[in-house]
């Protein structure tokens, strides 16, 4: 099974101190790389070798390393998450890399995710949409009505579950040409869009969440499809298109 | 909702690109319909075009459509410069490295670019054709060539529209306009339009037809210079119109089927839509830039 084979890698990585100061890309040599390791394990070890150099470790997102929590990003070779659709930087794998191979490592690139340090930008633009509607007001406090009592059209089941896989990664804006939210924006107004549960905030959520995307500086959609090529979770345009509705209708309202 | 969101928002920006793009598609199609009767040769030709070209020019329905297309033609121009600057400013620094062919069409990376280009080219056609249809003063008027048999000498025919007060009156030469005017002065006559004038009391005394017919065909057979540099500039404009419908097709290309997307219809009827749309900026631009290339290459 395993391909047993190391290669060694050039990378050239954005280094950033903090949020103020202009990074540059630095050029990077690292050898005896195992094409059975992850992405994120090449830049542990990468960190590693700074380290025993007394330089200072590259700073990159990630937290669950199985694809599900959303956390890591990276522009790799001019791809969101890298070469491979349909996955995340953690389960990118090297033996995707050929020997003595030059990879591109940058930051998501997008106004409203501004740099915090090297490759982590802050991401809180989305918190700040999912904020201004991205949820249902449920009374928890004793009465609560069990899920299963509301019938539900199993296909609008499966398209507002297929909806709420967004781990809201922040890969559509970094790939989108345009620095668009919308797939993001789209996916998280569906979710609740096609059950009966979101009905009854159903006006003020698109109109909010939409006011806040634009708020926080993201680009406007021109429907090029790169958002959906480079989504982990494969959320469709169809997303869009919904969140598109949703808002004339809730402006004729 | 606040009336300002309707226009500012980004949601409410794609309506109206998307309104008035698949609006404007209308338009080509209506375009596209009139120029075709240019492949109908000789006087029978021509008159139905000029016909065609006075009923455009006149007909109160069309008017109030001219105005709606205009308007069209503006909003989608500044509303799509006005996206391409703040898509701009939402990524304030650029990627060292983008690899954006893996996963977007040429076209739709590149609507901005080609939407300028095609303006650029809508704005030299207006000032070639509309506005002198509109606004030109001297244009000729239809004249109709007639081989006398017993005689065998040319006549020539200046062609009253039905509304004219006389009827057909015959003329020295093929070409009738301000400039026959000025080379032999009629003390009491000029000419407004598509109008003969009395000079002395206003009386309109004959109608006939702006010979737009004469005007396009020439235009694309002048073997004059361009600018006074460049040689028959008849196929210049030729190329130049062909290259615009390429343009115009990458455009179409992407446009089309992302407007239905951007009015929220991605259904069913989406892959037809798509379809239906690649084979619209593929069919229209070529019946569009096949009539200069006949009248060109091949139009005696």
């Amino acid at each position: 099974m395993a391909t047993k084979k190391n290669i060694n890698i050039n990378l050239k990585i954005w280094r950033q101190k903090n949020a103020k100061e202009k990074g540059k890309m630095e050029t990077y040599k690292l050898d005896n790389v195992s094409t059975d390791s992850s992405f994120l394990e090449m830049l542990d070890q990468l960190n590693e070798q700074l380290v025993n150099n007394q330089q200072e470790p590259v700073a990159f997102d990630h937290d669950c390393r199985e694809g599900i929590c959303g956390m890591c990003s990276l522009y790799i070779n001019g791809r969101a998450h890298g070469p491979d659709t349909g996955t995340t930087t953690c389960q990118l794998h090297m033996r995707k890399f050929k020997d003595g191979e030059t990879i591109f490592i940058e930051p998501w690139r997008s106004k409203a995710f501004p740099v915090v340090k090297d490759l982590v930008v802050d991401r809180s633009s989305f918190d700040r949409i999912q904020q201004a509607g991205g949820f249902v007001s449920v009374n928890t406090s004793g009465n609560t009505i069990d899920a299963n009592a509301t019938p539900i059209n199993k296909q609008d089941a499966d398209k507002a579950f297929e909806a709420a896989a967004c781990i809201g990664c922040g890969a559509c804006v970094a790939t989108c040409k345009n620095g668009s939210a919308m797939l993001f924006v789209g996916a998280k107004v569906s979710q609740y869009a096609l059950l009966p549960q979101g009905q009854v905030e159903a006006t003020q959520r698109v109109l909010n969440m939409v006011r806040q995307m634009d708020e926080e500086g993201f680009g406007n959609c021109t429907n090029t499809g790169a958002c959906e090529v480079e989504c982990p979770k494969g959320i469709s345009l169809e997303n869009i298109a919904r969140m598109n509705r949703e808002y004339l209708k809730a402006s004729m309202k | 909702m606040a009336k300002s969101a309707f226009l500012k928002s980004s949601i409410a920006k794609k309506y109206w690109m998307a309104l008035t793009g698949l609006f404007l598609c209308l338009f080509l199609v209506g375009h596209l319909i009139g120029n075709l009767q240019l492949f109908k040769s000789g006087y029978e030709g021509a008159l139905q075009f000029n016909k065609y070209a006075l009923f455009m020019t006149t007909n109160p329905l069309i008017k109030i459509m001219s105005y709606v297309t205009y308007i069209s033609i503006l909003f989608h121009a500044i509303d799509g410069i006005y996206l391409a600057i703040q898509n701009k400013k939402a990524r304030p620094v650029a990627y060292a490295m983008n690899n954006s062919s893996a996963n977007t069409s040429f076209s739709s990376r590149n609507m901005a670019v080609l939407g300028t280009l095609v303006l650029f080219f809508i704005a030299t056609h207006m000032i070639n054709f509309w506005a002198k249809m509109k606004f030109g003063t001297g244009m000729p008027l239809l004249v109709k060539e007639i081989v006398d048999p017993n005689v065998g000498a040319k006549q020539y025919m200046l062609i009253a529209t039905p509304e004219s007060p006389q009827q057909n009156v015959p003329v020295q030469g093929p070409v009738f306009d301000n400039n026959i005017l000025k080379k032999q002065p009629i003390a009491d006559i000029y000419i407004d339009g598509n109008k003969i004038v009395n000079k002395k009391n206003n009386d309109v005394l004959f109608e006939g037809y702006k010979d737009l017919h004469k005007l396009t065909i020439s235009f694309f057979k002048s073997k004059a210079r361009l600018f006074n540099v460049i040689p028959n500039e008849g196929l210049v404009f030729t190329i130049f119109y062909v290259l615009s419908m390429a343009i115009l097709g990458f455009h179409l290309w992407h446009g089309f089927q992302s407007a239905f997307q951007s009015l929220g219809i991605n259904n069913k009827f989406t892959p037809a839509i798509k379809t239906f749309g690649k084979l619209f900026s593929v069919i229209v631009p070529i019946l569009f830039a096949i009539i200069p290339v006949y009248i060109h290459f091949i139009l005696k």
